[in-house]
């Protein structure tokens, strides 16, 4: 059976012009919104509870759970600072929400903020994405010149902005405290949590930091009803709910980003949407949602006997027959992440792999925990010496100490995203490193299968 | 000679002043602004963008050195960032870094005798099923091969009129112009 493809976050993204006003209203937009002022703010925040809407930045809080932890204090402002940095690598489908359809994020934005009873949304976005921030401010140009925000909404008497904010560059601005003190104007460092931005965020006042898909699919939401919405997935059960975006690149036929259900599979992601892996090669492992979540493996089955197992409704299968969800893929031991996968065939040297992830780790660290600053450069220099084949036996020893005295021992979640990908390729791959002891490694696309 | 902005530009900066609760909060915009203006921050830069917002030169600097796309020094007319992480370096980004190495006759962080083109490494650049990837001044190039790359560098060496620092511009005229 196929997989299902479900056209809404990505209705418009085959429609000429569809970044236009005009051609986002022809196809039903800002409909949502007429909707939800007549719901009202209260009944929005049901739905957007009973939808299950899992956060689509990487942790997958319930966005209507933390919603609820806004403190409001009447006459001071709350803010929304809408996440759109995307930085981590094999990441790349809000960019296209942002380029292809900015009128569904605008109209998200705005639900919102109707919703929470915020004035001011700051939308911060990658600097690097020139084209996603011009098509972003447009839109929110267009919707303020057709009376959606501005000093009234549709006539309604709420204020509202949207603010467009590039960032200077710097992947640890994705984490939500970074990418807060770069708000401000600040360097992008991470902050000590609690408090949690809910209660002290932007400027001193609570803020909702919630990832731009996240908020793009609240006009569906608010159309379909949240329960309906939530029914979409296959994982209602587990409430994960809804559809999302799926990317998928690296070593497949047609790399791109795809909509499905929530709790598709590795392996339809790969063969159906991806096209199966290039050239007809053999899959060697898969990163299942960014470069922070552990690789997985085809020939891994799942072993869960237990009935009360997350996992025992699969158990016997191979791990890439585990439905993708925030809970499930937890169960394996990863993260479901970005849900960004990226494939891996059997030519490629997973040594060259961790170098390569590593020194972006090294690069990115904000540098203010020494476990992170020290770690991550290290477990690069390391991978190095392995891929060099100037690593000893003790080298083996030493990385995976280092990474596992960064876990745990930092303030934001940078250091647990390059030690947990470290030791999962070491857990899986111990031998292609031991096998490099001495013995430098082909690089990538040099290398002969395995 | 100490630096202004273009009355043009610091229209856009009083735009989005009373946007932000904190005058602060404008640092990164205006550096993007500056940046435009002048190809690079320049210490004049940090001392004005300073004044402007009622902070110390340090306090800018501070911000200046923290991120990537600030630029410390001169840079070429045209900036070229190619993506090598996981994604672009599965599908060939090591091969397109040394072909752009090899046709502008300079390495990865330095800029042409020519003055024309500077080339750096990016961390990935939320492109990656389309690698692998380069970031010419604000335009993405997918999906490259190293025989597309001549033509993508003869067209913005031709492209006169261009100089990186009004075409790179994430916040400044370009981007704010109808498009
Ligand atoms: C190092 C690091 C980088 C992150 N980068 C991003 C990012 O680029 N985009 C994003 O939405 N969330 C990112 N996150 C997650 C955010 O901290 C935060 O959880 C998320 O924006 C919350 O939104 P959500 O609940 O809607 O997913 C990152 C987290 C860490 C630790
Ligand atoms: S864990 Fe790393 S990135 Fe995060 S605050 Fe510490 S040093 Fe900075
Ligand atoms: S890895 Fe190159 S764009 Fe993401």
């Amino acid at each position: 059976m196929p997989v299902e493809n479900p056209r809404i976050l990505t209705k418009n993204y085959d429609t000429p012009n569809a970044w236009t006003i005009e051609a986002y209203e022809r196809a039903g937009g800002y409909q949502s919104l007429r909707k939800a002022v007549e719901l009202g703010p209260e009944k929005i925040r049901e739905e957007v509870k009973a939808a299950n809407l899992r956060g689509r930045g990487g942790a997958g809080f319930a966005a209507g759970v933390k919603w609820s932890f806004l403190k409001v204090t009447p006459g001071k402002p709350n803010y929304i600072a809408v996440n759109a940095d995307e930085g981590e690598p094999g990441t790349f489908k809000d960019r296209t929400l942002m380029e292809k359809d900015p009128h569904r994020c605008v109209e998200g934005f705005i639900i919102s903020a109707y919703a929470l009873d915020v004035h001011t949304v700051f939308v911060f976005v990658r600097g690097e994405l020139v084209l996603a921030i011009k098509r972003l401010e447009q839109a929110v140009r267009e919707a303020r010149a057709k009376g959606y925000l501005g000093d009234t909404v549709l006539g309604r008497p709420f204020k509202l902005d949207i603010v467009v904010h590039a960032g200077g560059g710097a992947y640890i601005c994705g984490e939500e405290t970074s990418l807060l003190n770069a708000l401000e104007g600040l360097r992008g460092e991470p902050r000590l949590k609690p408090p949690f931005p809910a209660v002290i965020g932007a400027f001193g006042a609570p803020t909702i930091v919630n990832n731009l898909e996240t908020l793009a699919t609240v006009p569906t939401i608010v159309d379909l009803g949240g329960d309906a919405f939530s029914r979409l997935s296959r994982l209602h059960h587990l409430r994960d709910g809804g559809v999302r975006l799926y990317g998928v690149s690296g070593h497949v036929n047609r790399p791109g980003v795809y909509e499905a259900p929530v709790g598709i599979t590795l392996r339809e992601l790969i063969e159906d949407f991806g096209g199966g892996v290039r050239g007809g090669r053999k899959l060697k492992a898969v990163i299942p949602g960014g470069s922070s979540t552990p690789v997985l493996r085809e020939e891994d089955i799942v072993n869960a006997p237990d009935e009360k197992h997350p996992l025992h409704a699969w158990h016997g299968k191979s791990h890439l027959d585990v439905p993708m969800g925030v809970d499930t893929m937890r169960a394996l031991g990863t993260m479901l992440g970005t849900c960004c996968a990226i494939v891996m065939d059997d030519t490629t040297s997973m040594v060259r792999v961790a170098e390569n992830l590593m020194l972006f780790y090294a690069h990115e660290s904000c540098g203010q925990c020494t476990p992170c600053r020290e770690g991550c450069a290290w477990m690069a220099r390391l991978c190095r010496k392995f891929a060099d084949g100037t690593a000893t036996k003790v080298d083996l020893d030493t990385l995976g100490d280092v990474a596992n005295n960064i876990m745990g021992n930092t303030i934001c979640a940078l250091g647990d995203g390059a030690a947990m990908p470290m030791l999962g390729i070491l857990k899986l791959f111990r031998n292609e490193f031991e096998a490099a002891v001495g013995k430098p490694v082909p690089r990538i696309g040099e290398g002969a299968a395995s | 000679m100490a630096f202004e902005l273009t009355t043009e530009r610091l229209a856009i900066l009083e735009e989005l002043l009373p946007k932000y609760p904190t005058k602060r909060a404008l640092t990164l915009p205006l550096l993007h602004l500056c940046q435009e203006q002048a190809g690079h921050i320049t210490s004049d830069v940090v001392t004005y963008v300073a004044k402007k917002l009622e902070l110390s030169t340090a306090d800018v600097q501070g911000v200046v050195t923290f991120y990537t796309l600030y630029q410390q020094k001169k840079v070429g007319r045209n900036v070229i960032w190619v993506c090598r992480t996981l994604s672009c370096e599965l599908t060939g980004a090591r091969g397109i870094t040394h072909a752009l190495e090899k046709k502008l006759g300079c390495h990865v962080g330095e800029t042409t005798a020519d003055g024309e083109f500077t080339l750096f490494q990016a961390e990935c650049l939320a492109a990656c099923g389309q690698g692998p990837m380069m970031q010419l001044n604000d335009e993405y190039f997918e999906n490259l091969t190293p025989e597309k790359l001549d033509a993508i560098l003869d067209a913005a060496r031709r492209n006169k009129d261009a100089s990186c620092a009004v075409t790179f511009s994430p916040i400044g005229l370009r981007t704010r112009k109808q498009g």
